[in-house]
């Protein structure tokens, strides 16, 4: 035969016991040629493009998936980031198209949108400031929309009124939806250093650069990454682990890329790119965190964790860049707390804690990404945090980003739930050592140097 | 790939019985659908293994309703079926 036996039962193996599946296709629209200074009649342009171009989207992911037998778990959309849309420096309007895009995406049945998002790395436009405005109200009052704001990025530094202003938004948006743990703020993303083609949630938005309508593809195979080390047993050295999590992350990597040329080629839109990232989902045997486990530590967060995580992420893009010559998007291994069992079995027995996430960022893709904190934290605190965060992708110019919902009325030992791919999280302890005044100092930190790097 | 051809790979895992390798090979038969080549296996002494490279160029059904005839076909038997394009092994199993 073509294949043998084994190659076979090992495929149909990957997907039905290891959840091998593509996590989102994500259709990528332009919106540049629907701004319009009337709200209304932008709202009205906006909503006839999603209509037109993700028409098909559901019924083609659906066949496509049939034919491989490879399941796609999200269909979503990515927009031009609606600033740069909306050209009206008010909250109103910013309000107004939200709710139009959050509708015209529930008609065609995606699971998510994102563009809800601002670039202020270096300061505000009067049009950021309303969009900004009316995140808190556009967060709780729409349901597929997800918003991103730049704070900062390695040629302009950190802008510190940002991660202040950004806070309070983050506290707000988590009291207006409060009866649901502050889902509200899941919905949002704060980066350093963001790419434009990014497919995943909430942080994806369709950058100046891209084409018309492209698709953006997602892959999901944690569980498959994990059962090639369980066969290697405890035995193998370093070397054979990355060489195992090589291999299988070419063969993700494959089925990723097979799945988003045919859906592109079936919507008749261009294929932008494979983003090699390991997303976890909350199922068992899903999760990065039981990668590290079957590499030999007892729990993620022991020390080594940002050894192993480095190995790991290095390991896959290694193999999935030889896989696919479209390879873009974020590109690293995900440790969302609330969305990977191992992750949330850590924090809830303390082996986790945030500090421990913060240097495990600086080694992998994306950030401190749905952590819930108790609802008491103050702004300022958790503006420095985000501070941190953001210093970390500046420094090392790479991506980094925060996803954190100070849950309202919880605290440590309480636990958020948010159902579905967002999971759940138990609240986790932040630092009680003031940095008020560092924070209420405001202003930007300059860009970091880029050379004499120690 | 040329034009007309369409190869699906079908693979049985399961208990093993009587007469399940006839009883798949009828449903494609009756839907045109053309064996090529046929791999069976019982692994550790129980578990029944088998993949089948297929044409489908002549057939009128999608994948789906393949699917669903051959589910009916073996229901009674403890068997998982798959059907996938194998355009999908080459990918993954070949440079």
């Amino acid at each position: 035969m073509k294949f043998t036996n084994e190659e076979i039962l090992e495929t149909v193996g990957m997907i039905a016991e290891d959840k091998l599946d593509i996590r989102t296709v994500t259709l990528g629209i332009s919106l540049f040629d629907c701004s319009d200074p009337d709200p209304a009649v932008c709202a009205r342009k906006v909503r006839e493009k999603i209509l037109k171009k993700g028409a098909n989207l559901s019924e083609k992911a659906s066949f496509v998936a049939d034919e491989y037998g490879l399941p796609i778990v999200n269909k979503r959309i990515s927009l031009t980031p609606i600033s740069q849309v909306v050209p009206v420096a008010d909250p109103a309007a910013f309000v107004e198209v939200a709710h139009a895009v959050d509708g015209a995406a529930g008609e065609i049945g995606v699971d998510f949108v994102g563009g809800y998002t601002a670039m202020i790395q270096k300061g505000e436009t009067a049009i950021d400031r309303a969009l900004i405005a009316a995140m808190p109200e556009v967060l709780a009052t729409t349901q597929r929309f997800c918003a991103s704001v730049v704070l900062a990025s390695t040629k302009a530094g950190i802008n510190m009124d940002g991660c202040y202003t950004m806070s309070q938004v983050i506290k707000d948006a988590a009291e207006r939806t409060a009866k649901q743990d502050g889902i509200g703020c899941a919905k949002l993303v704060l980066f350093a250093n963001p790419v434009e083609d990014n497919p995943f949630m909430a942080g994806a938005y369709y950058g100046a650069g891209e084409s018309e309508s492209s698709i953006l593809v997602g892959v999901s195979g944690p569980g498959a990454v994990r059962r090639a080390l369980e066969k290697l047993g405890p035995d193998a050295d370093l070397g054979e682990v990355a060489e195992a999590i090589k291999k299988s992350a070419f063969k993700i990597t494959r089925a990723g890329e097979l799945v988003g040329k045919k859906i592109a080629k079936q919507l008749g839109v261009s294929f932008g790119n494979l983003d090699l990232s390991l997303a976890p989902t909350p199922a068992e045997g899903d999760s990065v965190g039981q990668i590290l486990e079957t590499m030999g530590l007892a729990m993620p967060g022991a020390p080594g964790s940002t050894a192993a995580l480095m190995m790991l992420n290095d390991a896959v893009k290694k193999g999935g860049l030889f896989a696919s010559s479209s390879v873009g998007g974020l590109s690293g291994a995900f440790i969302p707390v609330s969305e990977d069992a191992s992750m949330i079995k850590a924090a809830k027995v303390g082996a986790i804690t945030i500090e421990k996430l913060e240097a495990m960022t600086s080694v992998c893709s994306v950030g401190l990404d749905m952590i819930a904190i108790p609802g008491t934290t103050n702004a300022e605190t958790l503006a420095a945090i985000i501070a941190d965060e953001m210093a970390i992708g500046c420094a090392n110019n790479k991506t980094t980003a925060t996803r954190i919902i100070p849950a309202p009325g919880k605290d440590i030992g309480d636990s958020v739930h948010f159902g579905g791919l967002l999971g759940e999280a138990p609240v986790m302890a932040v630092s009680q050592v003031s940095a008020d005044t560092f924070v209420r100092r405001g202003g930007r930190i300059p860009a970091p140097l880029q050379s004499l790097k120690n | 790939m040329g034009k007309n051809k369409k190869r699906i790979v079908v693979t049985v895992i399961g208990t093993d019985e009587v007469g399940i390798v006839a009883k798949i090979a009828t449903v494609l038969a009756e839907n045109n659908i053309n064996i090529i080549d046929i791999n069976q296996k019982i692994l550790d002494d129980e578990i029944f293994a088998m993949t089948l490279l297929a044409d489908r160029v002549k057939s009128s059904l999608g994948l789906p309703e393949i699917t669903t005839k051959l589910q009916e076909s073996i229901k009674e038997l403890s068997l998982t079926v798959t059907v996938q394009d194998s355009e999908v092994f080459q990918y993954m199993h070949r440079v």
